[in-house]
């Protein structure tokens, strides 16, 4: 059906031909469904610990910023049950935790820098006595007026990294040229991850300094970097260990460490097991959420709503220090066009630093709020213009010619998109429901409906190219039975069945023979976090490899043994084919290894074609773009704000699906996490710096009734052009995305009140923001 | 007297007779029982990831009723059996809610799934049949997923649930409900000393002694929010007189032109009752808080509390509530707005306790109308939450009560628009402004963390309109997004 089908032009020969394929394309459930439906999953905190296991609790600044003047643990010292207590001056090496610019440290020291800030750690018999310890610290601080939002921060003038932009013509020249204008603000809220496992370490001693530690992580060798540093030793006396997530969502990238860290620290200094776990307040309080932004935006457009030039400023707000926003905002930039063509385009940025916990890595990194932007300009150039915001969107599409991307990477496919919105637009009948919704909106005084259908596209692969590696090590033992160890780290996404599936595939071997093992430093060193997408394109590939070094010793071996031809060998159906003879494939492996073939293989792979010259501000960052579009329906009450989704219709492209089930579900949970992000989910910070929704009473993410009965969702027929795993696309983050329809349903629905007039809604689209928007457009009496 | 906890936990009687008068049925599964299928994602009642099903024995009938064991006081399951995920299955054929979840791919992270089973697994023994998707968001309106979006844990729902329950829990049901009518001995339960105890007194007689001779104790009955006294503040309860045992706390009374309800009667037993005085009420009490929360909550507890945003207090003053109190030998009785005095403060003696309720029901001519705004539909706390009732004569408003939440420290009446209102025709929609100016003088709300002090204004204002307009004839399909009245009207 596509012209990039990668069946056709797939040179990569030994890949099976698709109707031969066992395992990859099946929509198998997840590998832990039956433990996680039973009970019997293992997180962190539900590992049996060793006998004298002791817990920690961690204290917080009681203010936003300033200096530390004391900090008397006496009391919490003598509290019943505490075993130690621990500050900046227990640190043998270093205390810095810091993913990059070494900016965070372990523990406050001299300064504070936010509200809830690390000052000290307690380690006690339970969690309980640690916990009512930890109140009884007496803090002495010399507090200042916090920054707290975008304005505080500009006007300090302070941020944690440097002013960046990049771009391509004169867009000064193009607005000023352009027969139309406008420009607007538009504020982006932040969001919380809200994984239901809550950030969890358990450190246990070994002998000679080693150290091993269960981490509930998204990235095991940042753990074992960040505590071989904090300890001052070197990273091979760490080993960091993850089975399971219970979710992560980029909260668990960088911000994993700071708790894993506390807890060898804790261990090395007991000499005792030590676990901590977060309690939800302060979990919500001490950890990094997705950035809130500030997108201050220009456009010079013709009558038909084509963009001639367009200058967009993102104000991101940070948090107290760098963390991860080089790469979050970079990411945002890099989707400034989300698919939009823009001639002449100035995409800028600032990287603003306030006194509240440093924001991080959230699904979608830096995209979502990037490509918000541009679907606000979409829509306000339809409001001006009086054209349907689909027309608008198509009018701006990619397309041969008007092909290349801000930052200079060719899109190569853009007539995937055209076709993708297209179909979506006639399978969901969207002209034909726009103009029902104007006459629904004509007899309808209080209650108004919306339509919107945006589409995706989001860039894959690490924008920090060293990351775009991945490791595997597979065994297979002599009754045939398969070990299989890679980097990645399963969150609940599906990764460890996609990668079994690869390699059950590879060897023809049902898939109970191979085993999914937990993720560990110990097995495959130096890995990229799970993270950006990429978990299966980068550790199925490697696992694939590694399998497929097995396969080929096993195949050579039984051609020798048998005295056929290599291409005699086929491995299926969980036994060996050997020109006229069929053995199982243990009692293959068995005569390999009495025959002394390595059975073992360490696999690798590194991301072909990226390079990225960001002083240039030019390259080709990502391998390749993935794709989707969706549609909503809402219905707003202009007398409350409050909002209902009515309908969902989703069209997305993970080109040749691994796993249909899995990729449908990544699909749907992005989209209503996404939904939560722009509707719900509201980040409160009072002028203290103190974060008022700490809590999920306080913080409210989608529960069931917020998804319509009617949500329809369907994977495009296609296949990746590049030569993925399989032909697959990434598909953790890009659904999150599809959810800026219901935002701008929701401005729709607005909008109808006072045809033609801007509509002032900001994110998240909360009851107050609608209501907000409805009475400025007098739409509320 | 019996000095220990004792409750069903697979198949035999546990017994407990020392444990620390506010330690938690999580805590208890996780820590001292080893059970670690149940998770805690919150430790305040929000999330459900620690949902666990007790079965007990509610007017004499066997129930499964799903509880956040996160905020349950382990006294609280004495006489009740204790199941939890790890119960469900047998040997290594899973639960038809546990197979649907897998076979549906109900589960990502899996960290909120046995949660999530727990509350379908409670919604197969008991759902309402034909099974409607309604019934499925409610059961699910306390748990919380963040990774699959839920359509595949609705689609587990209806595979597994649609049908009458025909697992072994559903066989055992005579023989679990004998053991727990041997189990209800009418003892009072006292665990601890003097200085430091759990009690669950058996009778009012023993409750009244109980709480003279302890007016520092802390009265417990659905524990929805005392439990977070415990996770949350770390409050060291040492004296927690539990109600849930107190016989004849926990009645219904329906009388003419009357409904009472004993303090101890959970919020989802009062659902039907108030459903049946309007349909307001009961879709009030349908996004009232979490499946979870209103069987253990209870209708004296979100009074007694004394919250500004408890939803119970204003639908009850607009209806004209009042109360009974007794300390000791002596009792007494108020009307309700008159029990909260400022904010978390309430009329309320050490040593007395909370008796009853009782609400007029409506007379013929009146209107009740009440609406909860939220950031979230379900299971979130009111914004604002209005409650009217509006006596209707020829076609003028005769009189109204006119009740807030979220509009004040206290849940309070709108006098100065409740006087405006007096005589004003429905068909006149200017005729109305005099009453709608007048709550601006009526309520000063705060700015926080659900809403601003303009927003509050603003949709108190705009509720009230919406409530005159319904009350002239309006249906509510143009004016609500949820909650609508005319197939319960048309039923009636």
């Amino acid at each position: 059906m596509r012209p990039n089908d990668g069946a056709e032009t797939a040179p990569d020969a030994p890949e099976r031909e698709e109707e031969a394929l066992r395992h990859v394309r099946r929509p198998l459930p997840h590998d832990s469904g039956v433990k996680h439906a039973s009970g019997a999953a293992t997180y962190v905190d539900d590992i049996r610990a060793p006998e004298g296991t002791l817990h920690l609790a961690v204290g917080g600044s009681p203010k936003a910023r300033g200096r530390l003047l004391t900090l008397d643990l006496s009391a919490v010292r003598a509290h019943p049950g505490v075993v130690a207590v621990l500050t900046a001056a227990d640190v043998p090496g270093k205390n810095d935790i810091a993913p990059a610019l070494a900016d965070d440290p372990l523990f406050a020291e001299g300064e504070v820098s936010f509200h809830g800030q690390v000052l000290f750690a307690v380690v006690a018999e339970t969690r309980e006595a640690a916990r009512r310890a930890a109140r009884l610290a007496k803090v002495e601080i010399e507090a200042e007026r916090p920054s707290v939002t975008v304005e505080d921060a500009l006007a300090r003038g302070e941020t944690v990294l440097p002013d960046y932009a990049f771009g391509r013509g004169d867009p000064d020249a193009a607005l000023a040229a352009a027969p139309r204008r406008l420009e607007g603000t538009l504020r982006i809220g932040g969001q919380e991850h809200f994984y239901l496992e809550g950030q969890a370490a358990l450190a246990v001693p070994g002998e000679d300094g080693d150290i091993t530690v269960h981490s509930s992580t998204q990235h095991p060798t940042e753990v074992q970097h960040v505590v071989a540093r904090v300890l001052g030793i070197p990273d091979a006396f760490v080993t960091c260990e993850v089975r399971r997530m219970g979710g992560g969502f980029g909260g668990k990238e960088s911000q994993a460490t700071q708790w894993a860290a506390l807890a060898a620290l804790a261990a090395r200094v007991t000499g005792r097991p030590c676990k901590l776990r977060l309690d939800r307040d302060d979990d919500m309080a001490m950890t990094g959420k997705r950035h809130d932004f500030r997108v201050g935006w220009r456009v010079g457009f013709d009558d038909d709503g084509r963009i001639a030039g367009y200058d967009v400023m993102y104000d991101a707000r940070c948090g107290y220090s760098a963390d991860l926003s080089l790469g979050v905002v970079d990411r945002a930039m890099f989707h400034a066009d989300n698919a939009y063509f823009l001639p002449a385009v100035r995409v800028a940025s600032r990287r603003l630093k306030t006194n509240t916990v440093s924001n991080t890595a959230f699904r979608g990194f830096g995209g979502p709020q990037g490509m918000l932007a541009v679907e606000r300009v979409m829509d306000a150039i339809a409001w001006a213009t009086g054209r349907d915001p689909l027309d608008v969107r198509k009018a701006n599409f990619y397309a041969p010619g008007r092909d290349r991307t801000p930052y200079g990477q060719e899109v190569e496919d853009a007539d995937l998109l055209r076709d993708l919105v297209e179909t979506l637009e006639r399978d969901c009948d969207y002209r034909v429901r726009r103009g029902a919704i104007a006459a629904f909106n004509a007899r309808s005084p209080i209650l108004k409906k919306g339509l919107a259908l945006t589409p995706v596209k989001f860039g894959i692969s690490f924008t920090l190219t060293h990351l775009n590696q991945a490791g595997a090590l597979v065994h297979v033992y002599t009754d045939g039975s398969i070990h299989l160890n890679h980097g990645g780290t399963e969150m609940g996404q599906g990764l460890f069945i996609k990668v079994a599936q690869v390699v059950a595939e590879e060897f023809g071997v049902a898939l109970e023979r191979v085993r999914i093992t937990a993720t560990t430093t110990a097995k495959v060193p130096n890995t990229a976090p799970t993270a950006a997408s990429a978990g299966s394109d980068l550790n199925g590939m490697a696992a694939r490899a590694a399998a497929r070094t097995i396969r080929k010793r096993l195949a050579a071996f039984a051609a020798e043994t048998w005295g056929v031809p290599e291409a005699e060998v086929a491995f299926r159906d969980d036994r060996v084919f050997i020109g006229n003879e069929s053995l199982t494939f243990g009692e293959l492996a068995r005569k390999a290894h009495q025959a002394r073939i390595q059975l073992s293989a360490a696999g690798f792979y590194r991301t072909p074609k990226i390079h990225w010259d960001r002083d240039k501000g030019e390259g080709r960052p990502f391998f390749y773009f993935a794709y989707g579009a969706a549609c909503s329906e809402v219905t707003i009450d202009t007398l409350t704000g409050e909002m209902r989704v009515d309908r969902i219709d989703i069209l997305h492209d993970v080109g040749r699906s691994l796993n249909p089930a899995i990729d449908i579900g990544q699909i749907e949970g992005g989209f209503v996490q996404g939904m939560g992000w722009l509707t719900t989910e509201e980040l409160i910070f009072d002028e203290e710096g103190r974060l008022l929704t700490h809590a999920p009473s306080t913080y409210k993410i989608p529960v069931a009734s917020d998804v319509p009965a009617d949500f329809r969702v369907a994977l495009y027929p296609s296949g990746n052009r590049e030569e993925t795993i399989y032909r697959s696309k990434a598909v953790g983050e890009p659904p999150l995305m599809l959810a800026i329809c219901v935002f701008s349903a929701i401005a729709d629905a607005v909008h109808s009140l006072a045809p033609g007039r801007p509509v002032p809604l900001d994110a998240p689209a909360t009851p107050e923001a609608i209501l907000k928007a409805v009475q400025m457009l007098g739409g509320s009496p | 007297m019996r000095r220990a906890i004792r409750f069903l936990r697979r198949g035999g009687i546990v017994e407990i007779d020392e444990a620390p008068p506010a330690v938690t049925l999580l805590d208890w599964l996780r820590l001292r029982e080893g059970s670690c299928g149940t998770k805690e994602g919150c430790a305040e009642g929000d999330c459900g990831a620690c949902t666990v099903v007790l079965r007990r024995l509610r007017e004499g009938r066997l129930v499964a009723e799903p509880v956040n064991s996160c905020i349950t006081l382990l006294g609280q399951i004495d006489g009740t059996e204790l199941v939890t995920v790890e119960d469900l299955a047998e040997g290594a054929a899973l639960h038809p809610v546990q197979a649907a979840m897998v076979a549906l791919h109900g589960s990502q992270c899996g960290f909120c799934t046995p949660g999530i089973v727990m509350s379908l697994f409670a919604l197969y023994q008991d759902a309402p049949r034909p099974l409607t998707r309604r019934a499925i968001t409610d059961a699910l309106a306390g748990n919380l997923c963040r990774c699959t979006g839920y359509r595949p844990i609705v689609d587990a729902a209806f595979a597994a649930c649609a049908e009458p329950a025909a697992d072994r829990f559903a066989a055992g049901r005579e023989a679990v409900a004998t053991r727990l009518a041997a189990l209800a001995d009418g003892q009072d339960l006292f665990v601890g000393t003097a200085e430091r105890f759990f009690a669950a007194p058996a009778s009012e007689e023993a409750l009244a002694a109980l709480c003279l001779d302890h007016p520092d104790a802390t009265l417990v009955a659905g524990s929805t929010d005392v439990g977070l006294w415990v996770t949350k503040a770390l409050t060291d309860l040492r004296k927690v007189i539990h109600l849930g045992r107190v016989a004849g706390l926990d009645r219904v009374v329906e009388e003419e032109g009357a409904l009472t309800f004993g303090a101890t009667v959970p919020l989802a037993r009062a659902l039907p009752h108030l459903a049946a005085v309007d349909p307001d009420l009961g879709e009030l009490m349908r996004r009232f808080g979490s499946p979870q929360v209103r069987v253990t909550g209870t209708v004296g507890g979100n009074i007694a509390n004394g919250s500004p945003i408890g939803d119970l207090a204003p639908a009850f003053i607009a209806l004209g509530g009042t109360l009974a109190l007794r300390r000791g030998g002596e009792a007494r009785r108020l009307a309700l707005e008159d029990f909260f005095l400022d904010y978390r403060k309430q009329d309320r003696q050490p040593g007395e306790y909370l008796r009853s309720v009782t609400i007029p029901t409506l007379a013929p001519g009146d209107v009740f109308r009440a609406f909860k705004v939220t950031k979230r539909f379900d299971e979130d706390i009111s914004a604002v939450m209005g409650a009217f009732r509006f006596r209707l004569e020829a076609g003028r408003v005769a009189s109204a009560r006119l009740a807030y939440g979220g509009m004040a420290g206290i849940p309070k009446r709108a006098l100065r628009a409740e006087a405006a209102l007096a005589g004003v025709p429905l068909a006149d929609e200017t005729a109305w402004e005099p009453a709608l100016a007048a709550l601006e003088a009526d309520f000063a709300p705060l700015s926080d963390h659900r809403a601003s002090a303009g927003y509050r204004r603003t949709v108190a204002r705009n509720l009230l309109r919406k409530a005159l307009m319904e009350a002239a004839g309006r249906a509510t399909r143009e004016t609500r997004l949820v909650g609508h009245r005319e197939m319960s009207d048309a039923a009636e």
